[in-house]
């Protein structure tokens, strides 16, 4: 189970933090030590904070996270197996990738507590997101010494 | 008088039904989710596996008790317009059928998810739509709507493979094992599997489409297919990419097939995979309703 704060984004947000880091401009949030749910929200009932809030498949992902890690971010969730690349840049970080319950997404509704919006907002469910969770389950996917639940591609 | 499918009664019915349909899983879907959850049980109670059933039970309840989305991605809806043609719709039916799903967007507070433009610009509509509608004309007075809500972690291990004509049932098997094997853990298993073969290149995949509308775990009213798709399932489970692709037995729930007629110089065999989150409606208006 997890609690704390954590940063949120998918595909275009991923797009844009590469592209920044490429052309060495400032990020929106810096991602030392960071990590990042891979996740767009459903939008929240009234009176609620957020949506249906699940995991997205964390292998679209792949072609972004060794340079993400490399440039400080931790811990990646997502749902789904992820490149060797990946699994190489959790061990050179001392970082990990934690599996996240696909499709779960009125469970993990009811685990966060807060939602603020970073960057992105033109990008309506793929915005940049912070958002403290409690008690929000996962499974360690890859850690830091290379051990993986997946069979590795 | 004049037979018409009255448009006020199609918005009615099909908004609730799609909006539903993001919500409440249905129960053949359920139904075949807590007896694979059964069989794990038994096989192996503290596997990964088992606590990925856990949390989809829980979720299900979860979703139906807040109603909220079981899934955020509510999809793109594939929608089936079969009408009757002893009726008409008194409006355009693209409209009436958008209309619904926008109400149902709204009401269901599903995720806006569909982009106008897919290399460019990829801007969000905010609307959740347009929706991908296939039209058909059917004997009859009922006009039937059906579909379902397809996420893309599903739909992106979708596949079409264009088989010799000779290749059989072993090939067919082939193409869907390969498929499956391919999607791995992305699809959030364990998976429906919709096989449409024959056909064409652009109409064997809308067979696989149609074939997850069906009832989960019917068996083919042909033998022969009954059998393949036995098969097919057998093998798949064998494959060992489990729930949530953590391993075990329980990779896909069901695998139905459809078929049509075919060229004689080929065997097309189209993929489409449903996340557990098996999500789809059904609603049918009759003339005058």
């Amino acid at each position: 189970m997890l609690n704390g704060p954590m940063l949120v984004a998918r595909d275009q947000a991923h797009g844009r933090l590469a592209a920044l880091i490429e052309s060495n401009k400032p990020l929106p949030v810096s991602l030392e030590g960071e990590t990042i749910y891979y996740m767009g929200p459903a939008p929240a009932k009234p009176g609620d904070i957020i949506g249906s809030c699940g995991p997205t498949t964390a292998s679209r992902m792949d072609p972004y996270t060794p340079l993400l890690m490399d440039c400080g971010l931790l811990c990646s969730i997502g749902k789904g197996p992820r490149l060797s690349a990946v699994a190489d840049a959790v061990v050179r970080n001392n970082g990990l990738y934690l599996y996240a319950y696909g499709g779960c997404g009125a469970l993990y509704a009811a685990c966060v507590t807060s939602v603020e919006t970073i960057a992105f907002e033109d990008l309506g469910p793929e915005a940049l997101l912070r958002i403290t969770v409690r008690n929000f389950p996962v499974i360690a996917a890859i850690d830091s010494n290379g051990k993986n639940i997946y069979p590795v591609s | 008088m004049s037979s018409v499918y009255p448009s006020e009664v199609i918005v009615q019915k099909l908004s609730r039904a799609v909006r539903d349909a993001g919500v409440f899983l249905p129960e053949d879907v359920k139904h075949a989710l807590r007896k694979a959850y059964e069989q794990q049980l038994q096989d192996a109670p503290d596997s990964l596996g088992a606590s990925v059933f856990e949390h989809i039970l829980q979720n299900i309840k979860d979703a139906e008790t807040h109603r909220l989305p079981i899934c955020q991605d509510t999809g793109m809806a594939v929608v089936f317009a079969e009408q009757g043609i002893e009726g008409y719709v008194s409006r355009d039916i693209e409209s009436v059928i958008h209309k619904a799903l926008a109400q149902a967007v709204k009401e269901g507070n599903f995720r806006p998810s569909v982009v106008e433009d897919p290399v460019f610009t990829r801007k969000n509509t905010m609307t959740g739509l347009p929706a991908v509608i296939h039209y058909s004309r059917i004997p009859g007075d009922v006009l039937r709507i059906s579909g379902l809500l397809k996420g893309f972690g599903s739909e992106n291990c979708s596949a079409v493979s264009m088989l010799n004509p000779t290749a059989g049932e072993q090939g067919v098997i082939g193409a869907v094992l390969e498929a499956v094997k391919k999607a791995g853990g992305k699809p959030c298993p364990p998976v429906i599997i919709g096989v449409g073969i024959g056909g064409t290149a652009d109409s064997a995949p809308i067979l696989a489409k149609r074939a997850l509308l069906r009832e989960t775990g019917s068996a083919h009213p042909d033998q022969r297919y009954a059998e393949l798709e036995r098969t097919i399932l057998d093998q798949v489970n064998r494959l060992g990419i489990g729930p949530g692709g953590l391993g075990g037995d329980t990779t896909a729930l069901a695998v139905m097939i459809e078929h049509a007629h075919t060229h004689i110089a080929g065997l097309p065999v189209a993929v489409n995979i449903s996340c557990w989150a098996d999500r789809k409606f059904c609603v049918e208006i009759a003339v005058n309703e």
